[in-house]
């Protein structure tokens, strides 16, 4: 079995299947192989809301939702456009049950 | 006003005063934060103007105090290492903690989100094309003039949809809240006079926001703060104080970022020599500007409880500053940090917007600008050259520059 394979899809639906190591983080498989559309200023401190995804709620029993208080809901709530399905993609660790995760980038990162 | 400035490394690390607005308009803050970031990089000053304040000098200590925002309140002190004026306090969501600064900023949010961007986006290039077209040839004229606040200008007046024929206002009103009083280059000289001046700007404001509150909700900032739950029936002081915020976070930060991106790219002509081979590293530039200008010299925060910090003991009412100045140069977050290189792998990671609930709520819509403003320039006048260093401003807090002589060649 190889590395866990995560979708990408970008606002204007060019789709990118990218590999992610086990443990990285949903947002650094997008940065390191230079998917456009997460921007993570921040470099995954959750600190910003500029690797914000929508993910895909077949998806989301096993990504989860932020723990309401949490840092993460509080940077996703200055988010444009959040959902019920927003995740900041720093916060969600690559597992093996996560294989074939699919998420969507919003029209931009602010 | 002029302070006998030292040899950094000479004098007792104790008396290290980094607060000095003179630091900053002579551009010699350099070497402090470089032996601060060394030997005291959470650094306490015992004495000065502003009476006694932590430094935090380097990247990852700031980001801490930035994402601790329970413990590091901006609602306790304010946001600047100088106090506010007393009795002539001005409330704003930038100096709230959670719940109040949340609801407030949500409804300022959507106005510089990415979908309204993509609608601003046509406007802004074709404004700063008409800018650009008309400059002088041959002839020397002042860049932050002419350009830096003649762009930032009209988009204010689009912000707020304030009458365009009056912009100007809005400029003198940015330059008012941010000045130093004690500067003799300043429009007002004493914090009374500043507050009388700013009352002015929300007495004419509160006209525009009364109208705009019996009219249907539209897309401006004044129609947005009349028309939100959380920004409905502010009091005057609290008014002022959101509106000076929104004038000077829409103007100041952008406009000297356009002035201080021309300065580094002269003072660095291998990078506007490969920025004018490859237009697209624009993308780069922009982010590389925002950190190698630091359009804010520093944050302020109030400890409300007792916390660790960087090895240090931080006790309950201290005044902590985190210095983005410094922070932007920190060779253990950033590589080769004093070098403006437009090319940089992770240009985006630094710290001039902030980070956490604060982060500032603008800074796509000021990329923006400052990319459009590059994309139309390099086509049209590929080399500008400047003729002196900028005039910076006597601020501990505005990382400003007021004038700075260019010329444009013929072709």
């Amino acid at each position: 079995m190889g590395m866990p394979k995560v979708t990408y899809i970008e606002y204007n639906g060019t789709t990118h299947f990218v590999e992610v190591a086990v443990g990285l983080s949903v947002m650094r498989g997008a940065v390191n192989n230079n998917v456009p559309g997460i921007d993570a200023d921040c470099g995954g401190e959750c600190a910003c809301a500029t690797c914000h995804v929508y993910v895909d709620p077949a998806w989301l029993d096993k990504t989860g939702t932020p723990v309401p208080g949490s840092q993460e809901a509080s940077m996703l709530s200055f988010a444009a456009e959040a959902e019920f399905n927003s995740r900041l993609s720093c916060q969600i660790a690559m597992r093996e049950e996560l294989d074939g995760l699919v998420v969507r980038m919003p029209q931009g990162q602010h | 006003m002029t302070t006998q400035l030292h040899d950094a490394y000479s004098i007792p690390l104790e008396a290290i005063d980094v607060s000095d607005p003179q630091l900053y308009q002579d551009d010699a803050w350099y070497p402090y934060f470089e032996r601060l970031r060394r030997e005291a990089p959470v650094h306490y000053c015992r004495e000065s103007r502003y009476g006694p304040y932590w430094s935090v000098c380097k990247y990852k200590d700031i980001m801490q105090v930035e994402v601790n925002h329970g413990i590091y309140s901006s609602e306790l002190g304010g946001i600047a290492v100088e106090d506010p004026p007393k009795g002539l306090e001005r409330e704003s969501f930038i100096r709230m903690d959670p719940p109040k600064h949340d609801e407030q900023r949500k409804v300022v949010g959507p106005i510089v989100a990415p979908p309204n961007l993509a609608e601003m986006e046509a406007t802004i290039r074709e404004r700063t094309i008409r800018v650009l077209e008309g400059l002088p040839r041959n002839e020397t004229f002042d860049w932050v003039e002419r350009v830096s606040i003649e762009l930032t200008t009209m988009m204010l007046a689009t912000l707020f949809d304030y009458p365009w024929e009056d912009r100007r206002r809005l400029t003198y009103w940015s330059d008012v809240a941010i000045c130093n009083v004690r500067a003799p280059e300043s429009p007002v000289h004493s914090e009374q006079e500043k507050f009388d001046e700013l009352k002015k700007m929300a007495e004419r404001m509160a006209e525009l926001y009364n109208e705009r509150a019996k009219q249907p909700p539209k897309f401006d900032l004044l129609s947005m703060l009349a028309h939100g739950r959380a920004t409905q029936n502010m009091p005057l002081r609290e008014f002022m104080g959101n509106l000076t915020l929104l004038i000077v976070g829409g103007n100041d930060t952008t406009r000297n970022s356009m002035t201080g991106g021309l300065y580094a790219l002269s003072q660095h002509p291998h990078e506007y020599q490969k920025l004018r081979d490859n237009p697209a590293l624009v993308a780069s530039l922009v982010p590389e500007i925002i950190r190698y200008v630091t359009p804010v010299i520093h944050m302020r925060r109030t400890a409300t409880h007792d916390a660790e910090l960087g090895g240090q003991h931080i006790r309950a009412g201290d005044k902590v500053v985190m210095w983005y100045v410094s922070g932007n140069r920190d060779p253990d977050a950033i590589d080769d940090p004093d070098n403006f290189i437009i090319d940089r792998p992770r240009p985006r990671q630094h710290l001039s917007f902030g980070f956490g609930i604060h982060r500032c709520v603008g800074n796509r819509l000021a990329e923006l600008q400052l990319r459009i403003l590059w994309e139309e320039l390099l086509p049209r006048h590929p080399v500008i050259e400047v003729l002196a260093a900028p005039r910076r401003t006597y601020s501990n807090f505005i990382h400003g520059m007021r004038s700075m002589p260019v010329r444009i060649p013929m072709q």
